[in-house]
């Protein structure tokens, strides 16, 4: 089973999201619709709830804690009277402070205890023009009155069913996220390999599961995708024509690129440098698999790595395109190693124990996720994140099942990853802490999430 | 947070694949339609029988099919009353009262029954239709002993197993590529144009980027071997499987070890 990781990940990236303490709490009532409207805010709210829970980044203070009286528009909000002179005084203990009384929703209903909240958002929805409506607020509740208190106030439009419902959801749970300096991850794509058409074939779908469709259709082995940093290529190793080989494919139009493999058995696991003007892979030669570099058509081919070891999976610094993290076998089992592009400055970051596969930077250029079976049989590999800088890691999955695969989303926040739990292997995406896990894939064996920009 | 509760099982869905035949130069007589329920029997008038005296009467004659292709059989059954003399022509001859007989006739033909008796004669008659059967495609084009060859590496070749993470040939594994070596050279000697690819394979244990640099390794390992006791280098080439194409699915060693491989099959 997948396990709660632990909390003190190094590297200042994601240091403050996944210390608890840090993170705002943010209060979602239901919002109402209006007529017609009400009929899809079951849809809208959870949708809602679920991007703002999703994002790791603000603690969301469950419903139950809620007072009875919900606002649902900046004219709701009545401040309360303190009780002086004017009225008989409330019964109570002596010496008690005089108890102001409610008139209607108020900024400390939210802010004080039980619900001990930080921000409210609130609103609700109506039908204009045959449009859904929605009108959202995002109240920063530390201050005094509802006028100092507006973070966001806006209108937004939908179709007037479920997607529309979902859609003005998303947009305002973006505009929130992005005031909280979150980076929204709607717009991007996870590419994938999934058995389920019959033979391994290169997938995609949307950050959230939705929209799954096959991109390749070779009836063959098409695995290892990756893509450019600004998503507009993909690449994979493929056994269409015979011995593996990689391909390049545009992601504007899913139409395949010139490129020219080297003379060899086997040629697998691309990775497009920052600048996506080359590509790294791991090729046979004399023999052995080794690291290569080429322009992306596969021009200007040159080995990088001259061993008679094993080594595959380059991945290149995105902040720093001198910096190569790979898999080699050179030292004994397969470990995890850092060199510079050029091949110079070799060193193992993983201790030698176990085996270690699948490396995947963080945007930040910081860390580094990567599967490992510290501790557990060979094949039952655990997710770990490492801080480069000071080869600190921590596990994130604790499970004696597969973990593999993991790659950072875009956001560096949420990390997906493949797990295999009775005989199947599906997709899941998690907080970089370990925590939030939900389930992406069920159909078929879906395996080597690869987690690209938004290209638009 | 909440969890998306887990799919506990996903189908997966089998490939099926229509081979289409391939184009032939001959046409392929196509089987004939059976006839449009052609009569099976006639039976001509009957004439009345002299008054006291009963004619032989014939109540059923049939043939089970009626139908059938050349080499196949059918079975004619009767049943003959008041007859003292009962024949089938064909050169068939005296057959009982009631009765089979199975029939072999390699074109179609009338069958003609024929009872005799005190009273009279009764005669109906019955036609089998022979259709010739579709010819067979004809033969692939003559690769000459390329057959022989997929045949005996089929046979014959052992595999070369491996221990985990490793693609140094065991003493168990030379034995068995010192055998390949000397298969290989039989075949190679008998078919000039048959080469062979040495497939790489692997336990599922790894990952599958460096299984399928490790099914490289071993299956080159194989081939510097074979090369080594004669084998030309020019005749084989390698491909890894990493572990996409297992013999078992089994998470137990023994099933590991039979996916840790070195295998031997005709090159396309």
């Amino acid at each position: 089973m997948l396990g709660v990781g632990a909390l003190l990940i190094p590297g200042q990236e994601i240091r403050g999201i996944i210390s608890k303490g840090e993170k705002p709490a943010i209060a979602v009532p239901d919002f109402r619709g209006a007529g017609e409207a009400q009929r899809f805010m079951d849809t809208f709210n959870a949708t809602l709830w679920d991007q703002l829970a999703g994002s790791g980044v603000l603690k969301m203070v469950a419903k139950s804690y809620y007072p009875l009286e919900v606002p649902q528009q900046p004219q709701d909000f009545k401040p309360p009277t303190t009780l002086g002179s004017t009225a008989p005084a409330a019964p109570g203990r002596r010496g008690d402070a005089p108890k102001p009384q409610s008139n209607g929703p108020w900024l400390t209903d939210w802010s004080n205890p039980p619900v001990s909240a930080n921000d409210l958002a609130f609103g609700y929805t109506a039908v204009q023009n045959g449009q859904l409506v929605l009108r959202g607020w995002l109240y920063n509740l530390a201050q005094p009155d509802p006028q100092s208190a507006q973070a966001i106030g806006k209108i937004y439009f939908g179709t007037l069913d479920a997607e529309g419902a979902k859609k003005v959801a998303r947009e305002f749970a973006a505009d929130i996220l992005q005031f909280f300096g979150a980076k929204s991850l709607a717009g991007t794509k996870i590419y994938f390999v999934s058995d389920r058409s019959g033979a391994k074939e290169i997938w995609s779908m949307d950050y959230d599961g939705s929209n799954q469709r096959e991109l390749t259709h070779y009836k063959s082995v098409s695995t290892m995708p990756t893509t450019s940093a600004d998503g507009r290529l993909f690449a994979f190793t493929t056994y269409a024509q015979g011995n593996p080989k990689i391909m390049v494919y545009s992601a504007d139009t899913d139409r395949r690129l010139p490129f020219i493999n080297p003379v060899s058995s086997a040629v697998e696991t691309p990775e497009f440098t920052p600048d996506g003007h080359r590509i790294m892979f791991a090729a046979s030669l004399e023999g052995w698999v080794q690291i290569c570099i080429a322009d992306t058509n596969g021009g200007g081919m040159r080995r990088i790595s001259h061993v008679r070891a094993i080594e595959v999976s380059p991945k290149i610094n995105p902040k720093n395109a001198n910096e190569v993290v790979f898999i080699s076998g050179r030292g004994g089992s397969e470990q995890l190693w850092r060199m510079n592009i050029d091949g110079g400055d070799l060193e193992m970051l993983t201790s030698g124990q176990g085996y270690v596969a699948n490396p995947s930077w963080s945007p930040s250029g910081q860390l580094v996720a990567f599967a490992w079976t510290l501790g557990y049989e060979p094949g039952n590999y655990n997710i770990f994140v490492m801080d480069v800088a000071s080869r600190k890691y921590v596990q994130l999955t604790h499970g004696s099942g597969r973990n593999e695969n993991p790659w950072w989303a875009p956001d560096g926040v949420h990390i997906v990853f493949s797990s295999k739990q009775r005989q199947v292997t599906q997709l899941y995406s998690m907080l970089a802490d370990g925590t939030g896990v939900q389930q992406l894939t069920t159909q078929g064996n879906n395996i080597q999430p690869v987690w690209s920009k938004a290209t638009n | 947070m909440r969890i998306n509760p887990r799919t506990l099982s996903a189908a997966v869905f089998a490939m099926v694949l229509l081979a289409a035949s391939a184009g032939c130069k001959k046409k392929i007589p196509v089987a004939t339609a059976p006839p449009p329920s052609a009569p099976t029997s006639t039976t001509p008038p009957a004439a009345p029988p002299p008054p006291g005296v009963s004619a032989a009467r014939i109540n059923s004659f049939t043939a089970e099919p009626r139908s059938i292709e050349r080499g196949q059989s059918a079975t004619l059954r009767w049943s003959i009353a008041n007859a003292t003399e009962m024949s089938l022509d064909q050169g068939l001859g005296a057959v009982a009262a009631n009765g089979t007989r199975q029939v072999f006739p390699s074109n179609t033909t009338t069958y003609t029954l024929t009872g005799r008796g005190p009273g009279g004669t009764d005669t109906r008659s019955v036609t089998v239709e022979v259709s010739s059967a579709p010819a067979p495609p004809p033969p692939p084009p003559s690769r000459g002993p390329t057959i022989n060859g997929i045949d005996l590496l089929t046979r014959e070749a052992q595999d070369a197993y491996f221990d985990y993470d490793k693609s140094e040939l065991r003493e168990d594994a030379r034995q068995a590529m010192t055998r390949d070596a000397e298969l290989l050279k039989r075949i190679f000697a008998a078919d000039p144009s048959f080469s062979v690819a040495i497939e790489g394979h692997c336990d599922e244990r790894g990952s599958a980027e460096y299984n399928l640099g490790l099914g490289d390794r071993r299956a080159t390992a194989a081939k510097e071997f074979l090369v080594q006791l004669g084998v030309p280098a020019d005749r084989l080439t390698t491909i890894s499987y990493g572990k996409d194409r297992p013999v078992c699915t089994e998470e137990n060693e023994a099933c590991y070890q039979r996916n840790r491989r070195a295998h031997l099959s005709p090159a396309r």
